[in-house]
């Protein structure tokens, strides 16, 4: 046979083209394989659904393993909008027990950019939270009707007891501005809101889990990726021991019922707080499940600020219970000795005039603490600012330094969330409201007897009592005792002295004690507690005095430091002195004793709110 | 036997890998996670196993039958196949809108894959004819599109419109045996006009659609090539291309200059001055290639002017919507996208070397549809990865040029045009089938030669490689 030679390199066109064909697809290949990621995340959104566990909440007990919160079982109602195939709308509403409207507008506040700020098509989204036990079971038997549902179970808080919601706080949804901070949440998910469930939210919550299911194109679930080898397991949030006393603040809150105001109870010589009552309160419960909304607005419009923490967020004249940081400071500065004694007639009269009560003159620290005399602290402070030889801006400086040190001025660092700071003048603060005139002690000679620019939180003020009965430190003030498997923030165990020597402390304890055998505690003076204590009578701009009581016991190895602020009820020695010592007596001795039964009646249904009226902060 | 001894082991060798690989590939794509056995009968990967052991008995029968016999009755086997598939388009059932299983009980056979060697030994017959050339008469031509275009209207009219394509890949044997190479061309021409032309449809260019403009300047560009290596006239493509050049320049600096120019004006003129040089040039040397050169550009113009007018009004809306998610123009992911789309999810996610034998999730979960007929190819990629995707292509690429090669040292025009058929038949398959699995050809169902679900395709393929074998060996026993 003939051969075409030129035709038979023709076969070398038709082997170059599909070798060229082969060569392009190969590029093509190597770009979707290897140089492209967006396809292994389009597959695995394609075929996982990936679940998560939630763990459970870590629960709360008291100081005496007493248990405050834990869990109970909640389903929600979950879906994946781009899996939801339709679906019969009736039979879904017969079955959640929900008319058409509601579904519909649970579906709009689902797809609401504003409401909902993390939605998106393809990552499960909530349409409804807490499902009762029924629904739950009538939903998951009918489940499979619903093409992309699927019911989630979380867990929401109980409560054993109805008091301390100021320290516990609740659990709420995840805010879109928790989302933007915190990559750990994702929309739906629960996260603390005011108290320990607050400030240990990391330690309460745990790590979440998630189980990787295999779904194929119709969506139905096909088990477990690889048997679950990928799975992560949650871990359980961790359990904390608050340090309260739930027998303590249970009865501290019945104390205040019909009152307006705060105790807080340290224990000195750990500086754990035993009691933190903020009164009016509210039931914890309210805050849980379907009606919390509801609920929680209802506490933001009360009159009485029940979600207000008086105990660290009120700020308010010290009054006179202040003046046991002046003796000190004036011993420590040498402006005093204990037997330096100053005029009183019936006051201070120096120019102007600072009033006081009868009691004999001239008088030492001692008797002053005891009688609470105004006049010997203001001549303390205009000694000490007026010293010849210095200037009044440096002594307030020096005066203001020895104020921070006994924790006022600042925020102590509690383990709560929201603490105020109180306000301790300086002399730029003075500088300023004279216009830059010259001022002097007299110009602020308030600030002595805990009255004029002076303002201190309940916790402070009881943080004091705690550091004068440890008779010169303090440990900074908290609410939780032991986390489970590991150890509290290192600042709680760290003794913070101020510059002032014990001897000084110890003379401020002797006036304490005497205030209570002879002086204006006589009213804490309980058979078998030796009881040291100061009373404050706090004139303010909002209606009748604060009534303020700080007091410790016993007087050698105190057990218990307490500050008892009731606003607008009169003397320190009215609602402050007998509510304090009922606080100490029910700590020390468990019971009240037959003949402090009176007082205790009395204390428990007295109400100080209607004779007060509505009062700002 | 010497049959077996002068056979060609390499093809066969090919063959068995690519088969077993197919078989591996469909008991993937079929698996279950509640799994049954890989020799159930009830299940894909079991029945093609059967498939396979009866293609091998097929093709041992094949190589056992004397040569003679497939140039003796290539005309009857093509007639019988022919009314086969004249009679499947009035009996058979309605399958998705397509009419071309014939069903015997368990069994469904599709003849347009007979077709393919039918067709085939048909072809070699008429080139094997005495003295025959095809470019001695324009009639040879018509003999030969007759037996190409018969089975094509068959099969069309079954719906079977990917199946009745594979015929026309026949164009590489007529080329191979002295067609023009500029049918090819403009084959290739046609194609890309139409590409750049419907895709691009901004930024205005002059006036002018980007793709339109581009195909102007393709044009232009083609023109001058062809008059530089077609016509060889080196004087007279001169002349042309600084004519174009110039123009061009001028052109361009009058819309710098902010005198805007019409560019359909600008184009169809200097075209049209080039070609009425290049007839004026013709009427001097009177050389047909010239002629051919004009007549090859007029319609390049002509077309780019059909193109909108064939894409608007002749296609029909799904194979618009086909063509545009193949050229990026729309995405229509629910739709006409929707397989191509979940298709490259699951070749793109098997990354470099794949996610194991059994483990690809998109194929397993059912993602993407056909995956173990027409998108089998989604497996490999996806399980074995770039390196086994590779590999296949490579395997397949093997094949094909081990095929040219047997069939370029065939003495005889018979066995030549036979084996350049099975040559073309998988250049297509391969091409289109591949090219639509990444995105790279509008979606055409056909199957993937040795690895796509089903006995008839694999039958087939069986039969034509096999007849291709025995030819081959064959061709010592010829005297001529």
């Amino acid at each position: 046979m003939r051969k075409d030679y030129v035709l038979e390199k023709r076969k070398f066109v038709i082997g170059g083209f599909i070798t060229l064909i082969v060569v392009i697809y190969l590029f093509r290949l190597f770009n979707l394989q290897v140089g492209d990621d967006k396809y292994k995340e389009h597959a695995d959104s394609n075929a996982f659904l990936k679940r998560v566990i939630y763990p459970a909440r870590g629960l709360v007990y008291d100081r005496n393993d007493k248990l405050l919160v834990f869990n109970q079982p909640a389903y929600d109602v979950m879906l994946i909008p781009k899996d939801v195939a339709e679906f019969d709308t009736a039979s879904l509403c017969r079955v959640l027990n929900l008319s058409r409207q509601e579904l519909d507008e649970k579906w709009a506040a689902m797809k609401n950019p504003r409401k909902n700020p993390g939605y998106s098509a393809y990552t499960p989204q909530k349409l409804l939270s807490h499902l009762s036990a029924e629904d739950y079971g009538r939903l998951s038997e009918k489940l499979y009707l619903f093409p992309g549902f699927f019911i989630q179970k979380r867990t929401v808080r109980q409560y054993n007891y109805t008091v301390a919601s100021n320290i516990l706080g609740n659990i709420r949804e995840v805010s879109g501005h928790d989302l933007e901070k915190d990559r750990y949440y994702r929309s739906g998910d629960y996260t603390g809101d005011l108290g320990v469930e607050k400030s240990y939210e990391r330690v309460l919550r745990g790590e979440k889990g998630m189980e990787i299911l295999m779904k194929d194109a119709s969506g139905r679930i096909k088990g477990k990726y690889e048997n679950g080898i990928h799975d992560v397991a949650p871990t359980s949030g961790r359990n904390l021991k608050l340090s309260i006393d739930v027998d303590l603040q249970q009865y501290g809150e019945q104390l205040m019922q019909g009152k307006i105001g705060a105790i807080v109870a340290i224990e000195p010589a750990t500086g754990e707080i035993l009691a933190l009552v903020t009164s009016p309160n509210y039931d914890p419960s309210l805050l849980v499940g379907k009606e919390r909304g509801k609920n929680y607005s209802e506490l933001v419009k009360n009159p009485y600020k029940p979600l207000y923490d008086r105990a660290l967020q009120g700020m308010y004249p010290p009054g006179s219970t202040f003046k046991p940081t002046q003796g000190l400071i004036f011993l420590q500065e040498g402006i005093v000795t204990p037997g330096t004694a100053y005029p009183c007639y019936r006051g201070y009269v120096n120019g102007l005039r600072v009033g006081c009560h009868g009691h004999g003159s001239p008088i030492a620290l001692k008797p002053a603490l005891a009688t609470s005399c105004n006049a010997y602290f203001c001549w303390g402070l205009k000694n000490m600012i007026d010293k010849r030889g210095t200037n009044a801006s440096a002594q307030l400086t020096k005066w203001k330094d020895y104020m921070v040190e006994m924790g006022y001025g600042y925020r102590l660092g509690i383990d709560l969330p929201h603490e105020s700071r109180g306000f301790i003048p300086n002399a730029d603060f003075y500088s300023k409201s004279f216009r830059g005139a010259n001022w002097r002690a007299n110009s602020i000679i308030s600030i002595s007897i805990g009255q004029g620019e002076v303002l201190a939180t309940p916790l402070q003020i009881a943080n004091l009592c705690a550091t004068i009965a440890n008779r010169g430190y303090f440990y900074t003030p908290h609410i939780v005792k032991e986390i489970s498997d590991t150890v509290i923030d290192s600042s709680f165990r760290k003794r913070h002295k101020p510059d002032i020597r014990r001897q000084h402390y110890e003379l401020v304890a002797e006036g304490m004690r005497m205030a209570v055998l002879g002086g204006t505690c006589r009213g804490a003076n309980i058979p078998g507690i030796e009881v040291c204590g100061k009373t404050g009578t706090a004139q303010n701009p909002h209606g009748r005095d604060h009534s303020a009581f700080m007091g410790f016991a016993p007087y050698k190895n105190p057990k218990i430091a307490v500050a008892v602020y009731v606003e607008n009820a009169g003397f320190g020695a009215a609602f402050g002195v007998p509510i304090g010592s009922l606080m100490i007596e029910k700590y020390l001795h468990g019971s009240i004793s037959a003949g402090r039964k009176a007082v205790e009646t009395r204390m428990l249904n007295s109400n100080t709110i209607y004779s007060s009226g509505v009062k700002k902060h | 036997m010497s049959v077996f001894r002068s056979l060609d082991w390499v093809t066969i060798i090919l063959y068995v890998l690519l088969v077993s690989a197919g078989a591996v590939s469909i008991y993937a794509a079929s698996y279950d996670f509640d799994n049954a056995s890989i020799f159930d009968l009830t299940e894909f990967s079991g029945k093609q196993f059967l498939w396979i052991g009866l293609s091998l008995v097929i093709g041992c029968i094949i190589l056992l039958l004397d040569y003679r016999l497939y140039e003796a009755y290539a005309y009857p086997i093509y007639g019988v196949v022919i009314l086969l598939l004249i009679v499947t388009i009035f009996v058979a059932p309605d399958i998705k809108g397509s009419h071309s299983w014939l069903v015997f009980g368990p069994v469904s056979l599709q003849p347009a894959e007979f077709g393919k060697f039918a067709t085939a030994l048909a072809l070699a017959k008429l080139f094997d004819s005495y003295s025959f050339s095809l470019n001695a008469k324009i009639s040879n031509y018509f003999r030969a599109l007759i037996i190409i275009f018969l089975p094509i209207v068959m099969i069309l009219m079954q719906r079977e419109t990917g199946s009745a394509l594979v015929y026309l890949s026949l164009v590489f044997v007529l080329y191979r045996e002295g067609m023009s190479g500029l049918v090819l061309c403009a084959v290739v021409c046609a194609v890309a006009y139409f590409v750049v032309a419907v895709k691009y449809s901004t930024p205005l260019i002059l006036g002018l659609p980007a793709g339109e403009f581009s195909v102007f300047v393709l044009i232009c560009v083609i023109f001058c090539l062809m008059l530089l290596f077609y016509c060889r006239d080196i004087f007279i493509a001169r002349n042309v291309i600084l004519g174009f050049i110039g123009t061009g320049i001028l052109v361009s600096v009058l819309e710098i200059c902010g005198v805007h120019v019409n560019g359909l004006a600008y184009f169809l003129s200097a075209i049209g001055l080039g070609l009425a040089y290049v007839l004026v040039a013709m009427m001097r040397h009177r050389i047909k290639k010239f002629l051919i050169t004009a007549g090859f550009v007029a319609t390049s113009v002509l077309f780019l002017f059909s193109v909108n007018y064939v894409f608007g009004n002749v296609l029909e809306p799904h194979q618009q919507m086909r063509i545009k998610v193949t050229l990026g123009i729309e995405d229509d992911l629910r739709g006409a996208g929707y397989n191509v789309n979940q298709s490259k999810i699951a070749i793109g996610s098997g990354g470099v070397s794949g996610k194991g034998f059994l483990n690809g999730t998109q194929t397993k979960l059912k993602y993407v549809p056909e995956q173990h007929t027409d998108f089998i190819f989604c497996t490999i990629g996806e399980e074995q990865g770039f390196i086994g995707s590779s590999i296949v292509l490579a395997l397949f690429l093997a094949l094909i040029l081990r095929i040219i090669h047997l069939a370029e040292r065939q003495r005889t025009p018979f066995g030549r045009v036979y084996i350049y058929c099975v040559v073309s038949y998988l250049i297509f398959h391969l091409a289109i089938n591949i090219g639509m699995v990444i995105g790279l050809c509008p979606v055409i169902g056909i199957p993937l030669p040795f690895f796509s679900y089903g006995g008839s395709a694999l039958w087939g393929f069986t039969i034509l490689l096999f007849i291709m074998l025995r030819i081959d060996a064959s061709r010592k026993e010829r005297r001529d």
